[in-house]
């Protein structure tokens, strides 16, 4: 069974926005019934130019449903520069993650949006239409797409294309286009894989802070530690100030203030805020 | 909430005769039965009795029976046994509606040189014998088809088949995990040379099967080691899940009855039930020639994994051969063997029954189910 979030299992089964708008400003429809999902999307705008009204109808599995689900809520209220840049990685963070098998659930809601906005531009005029040239022949995907999804979501392999586009999910023929694809978007950053480093926000709340200290800690100063015979442990955060402790090697090197200003509080600086300082926590009493 | 569970093709209930069977082997008689000491003894004792029960209901004599962890190792080892004893004979014939457990063990042998055939079904899932009988010649060393199907229950003509193979000179091999304890057998007026059967389906535990090796069949040894199961199948018994599915097969034999009576007339309430009051469903699989605990109906326009999420908030247990359910992408490669149309394939719903399966269950389901698909097809923009 699949692991859903409490809010997918939400938006499944109490999907905000269904049905069809009269008259739309704009028409999204994607997918098919062979491909084993599908979304039609329809908005209105006011007179501000801002998506009054948006519904959906969707063929497909409950994160299917929950993608469009959220696309809408996500879209409302927002003017069409705005939506544009509403991406499959905002749908599935607001759903609080898919299982990576049912990424391509929030790529498809990206596409009806796309597609309804195109469709708007070009006064009703224009349906969707697959742009590039074709690369999986059973599902209907082209290499644009593909490059598009690779980029938004820093994908390295084809199994996360085909989890994102479901290119490759069918017969498999296209599987070396896709892999010259990736090494054609990647690059070299392929020969040395890096994590995405850390986003840092403009202000942030608290809880997101310390989601981004713990991030930081562990994706940017562990490892390095680690290489030394090292680790650190974050213990507690008050306003500005982040208390770690270190273990292993480290607990006892003579360099580790050096350690502590040069490498862990240069890198939350530098991924969470200028205003962060570090400071050791006091050392525990015996027996504890 | 009570769980109400009709997906038996999946893994069924143990028996509470079968697990109280097991219990004492455990911590009281936990010895080997290949030990000298009586201790162990009584445990071989048990293994005998186990190995008659099972020959009892398939109709065969104990010693053609060898146990095995269960129905994917039946059939590995019935297809590489027969393999490795006629090296020379380099063909393979089977279905394509197999379970993986066939089907990707022979589409393995592709890589090693093995001229492999995946016979084709019709529409409702049936085979064509005239095409398996022009496949057969002096190079097909083994023939393997399944007994019944396990997504849509359709039975095939397996005595007819077993003829067929067995006379042109092929062994012949079914994988019988959906029939043991549906349909009746008598393998000693049988041609069939090799059978699978697994313990968890006819309501013994999981992690045992069986393979029958009609005497006088050519197959290599598949774990070797000891000198458990005749030197077929290395290793110390699972005795527990012996007893119990020994135990398994002596109900299933008391009850076979039941299946044809008391479960087919349930499923077919439901059935019925279901396609009267579910505008565009339909059956999939041949109506007749169908094990009777089983019914796939397909629901045009909605997906199946919503179906059974929304069935799941009640409780219901069912299973589906839409892509979403199986993490793949595109529906289960039986519903595309039998050509089952794409507006379907997605949609199809497995409900799979029991002898403990009860009148209030089916009639919950049968109130719970349309509305679901009423709601789903609101959602679908191909429903207006």
């Amino acid at each position: 069974m699949w692991d859903y979030s409490e809010k997918v299992m939400d938006h499944f089964l109490h999907p905000r926005n269904v049905g069809e708008i009269e008259n739309p400003d704009g028409v999204g429809e994607v997918g098919s019934l062979a491909c084993g999902d599908a979304l039609r999307l329809t908005f209105k705008l006011d007179k501000e130019g801002r998506i009054a009204d948006v519904k959906f109808k969707t063929f497909g599995c409950a994160s299917a449903i929950a993608s469009s689900s959220v696309l809408t809520e996500l879209i409302k209220g927002k003017t069409i520069e705005e939506a544009e840049k509403v991406t499959n990685r905002d749908i599935a963070d607001y759903l609080g993650g898919l299982p990576e098998q049912k990424m391509h659930c929030s790529v498809m809601g990206r596409e009806a949006l796309e597609a309804a906005i195109e469709n708007y531009r070009t006064g009703g005029k224009k349906k969707h239409e697959l742009e590039g040239n074709l690369v999986c022949t059973c599902f209907g995907v082209t290499d644009k797409e593909i490059e598009r999804v690779i980029r938004e979501n820093n994908l390295t392999t084809v199994e996360q294309v085909t989890n994102y586009t479901k290119a490759g999910g069918g017969c498999g023929g296209c599987k070396g286009e896709i892999e010259k694809i990736i090494q054609k978007v990647q690059g070299d950053t392929l020969r040395t894989p890096v994590k995405p480093k850390p986003q840092k926000a403009a202000k942030l709340k608290n809880i997101r802070k310390i989601q981004l200290i713990q991030q930081t800690i562990d994706e940017q100063i562990r490892p390095s530690l680690r290489s030394h015979g090292g680790d650190i442990e974050l213990i507690d955060v008050e306003d500005n100030k982040v208390i770690v402790a270190f273990r292993g090697m480290c607990a006892q090197c003579k360099t580790a203030e050096f350690t502590m200003k040069d490498v862990v509080e240069a890198r939350l600086k530098e991924f969470v805020a200028p205003e962060i300082f570090v400071e050791e926590q006091s050392q525990p009493s015996q027996g504890q | 909430m009570e769980t109400v569970y009709l997906d038996n093709n999946a893994t069924t209930m143990v028996a509470p005769e079968v697990y109280e069977e097991m219990a004492p082997l455990f911590c009281e008689l936990y010895g080997n039965p290949s030990s000298m000491h009586t201790f162990g003894g009584r445990i071989a004792n048990k293994i005998t009795k186990a190995r008659r029960q099972l020959a009892d209901l398939l109709g065969c004599s104990p010693s053609e029976i060898v146990f095995t962890s269960g129905g994917t190792e039946s059939d590995n080892a019935a297809i590489a046994g027969t393999l490795a004893a006629y090296p020379n004979k380099r063909k393979v014939i089977t279905s394509r509606v197999e379970h993986q457990a066939v089907l990707a063990v022979c589409r393995e042998l592709e890589n090693q040189d093995y001229n492999v055939v995946e016979l084709g079904v019709n529409r409702s899932g049936n085979l064509d014998l005239n095409e398996l009988e022009s496949q057969l010649d002096d190079n097909t060393a083994l023939v393997s088809i399944m007994y019944a199907n396990n997504e849509t229950g359709v039975i095939f003509p397996i005595e007819q088949i077993a003829e067929l193979v067995t006379s042109a000179g092929s062994v012949f091999h079914t994988d019988a995990v959906q029939a043991v304890g549906k349909i009746p057998l008598n393998l000693s007026q049988s041609k069939i040379d090799l059978l699978s059967l697994s313990g968890h389906k006819l309501h013994g535990p999981k992690g045992i099967g069986a393979l029958y090796i009609k005497k006088g069949t050519r197959i290599s040894p598949f774990i070797v080691g000891g000198h458990q199961e005749a030197g077929k199948r290395a290793g110390t018994e699972n005795t527990p899940a012996i007893v119990g599915l020994g135990m398994a097969c002596e109900l299933a034999a008391e009850n076979i009855e039941q299946e044809n009576t008391k479960v087919k007339s349930l499923r077919d309430t439901l059935e019925a039930a279901i396609l009267e009051k579910c505008p565009a469903s339909m059956l999939n699989g041949d109506k007749d020639n169908r094990l009777p605990n089983t019914t796939n109906i397909s629901f045009e326009f909605v997906e199946g994994e919503a179906i059974l999420l929304m069935l799941d908030k009640f409780g219901i247990c069912a299973s589906s051969g839409s892509a979403c359910t199986s993490g793949s992408l595109e529906p289960s490669h039986v519903m595309r063997a039998m050509g089952v149309p794409f507006t379907a394939a997605h949609g199809s719903i497995r409900f799979s029954l029991s002898r403990y399966t009860t009148k209030e269950e089916i009639n919950f389901v049968i109130e719970k189910l349309p509305p679901i698909i009423v709601r789903l097809r609101e959602l679908s923009p191909f429903v207006t």
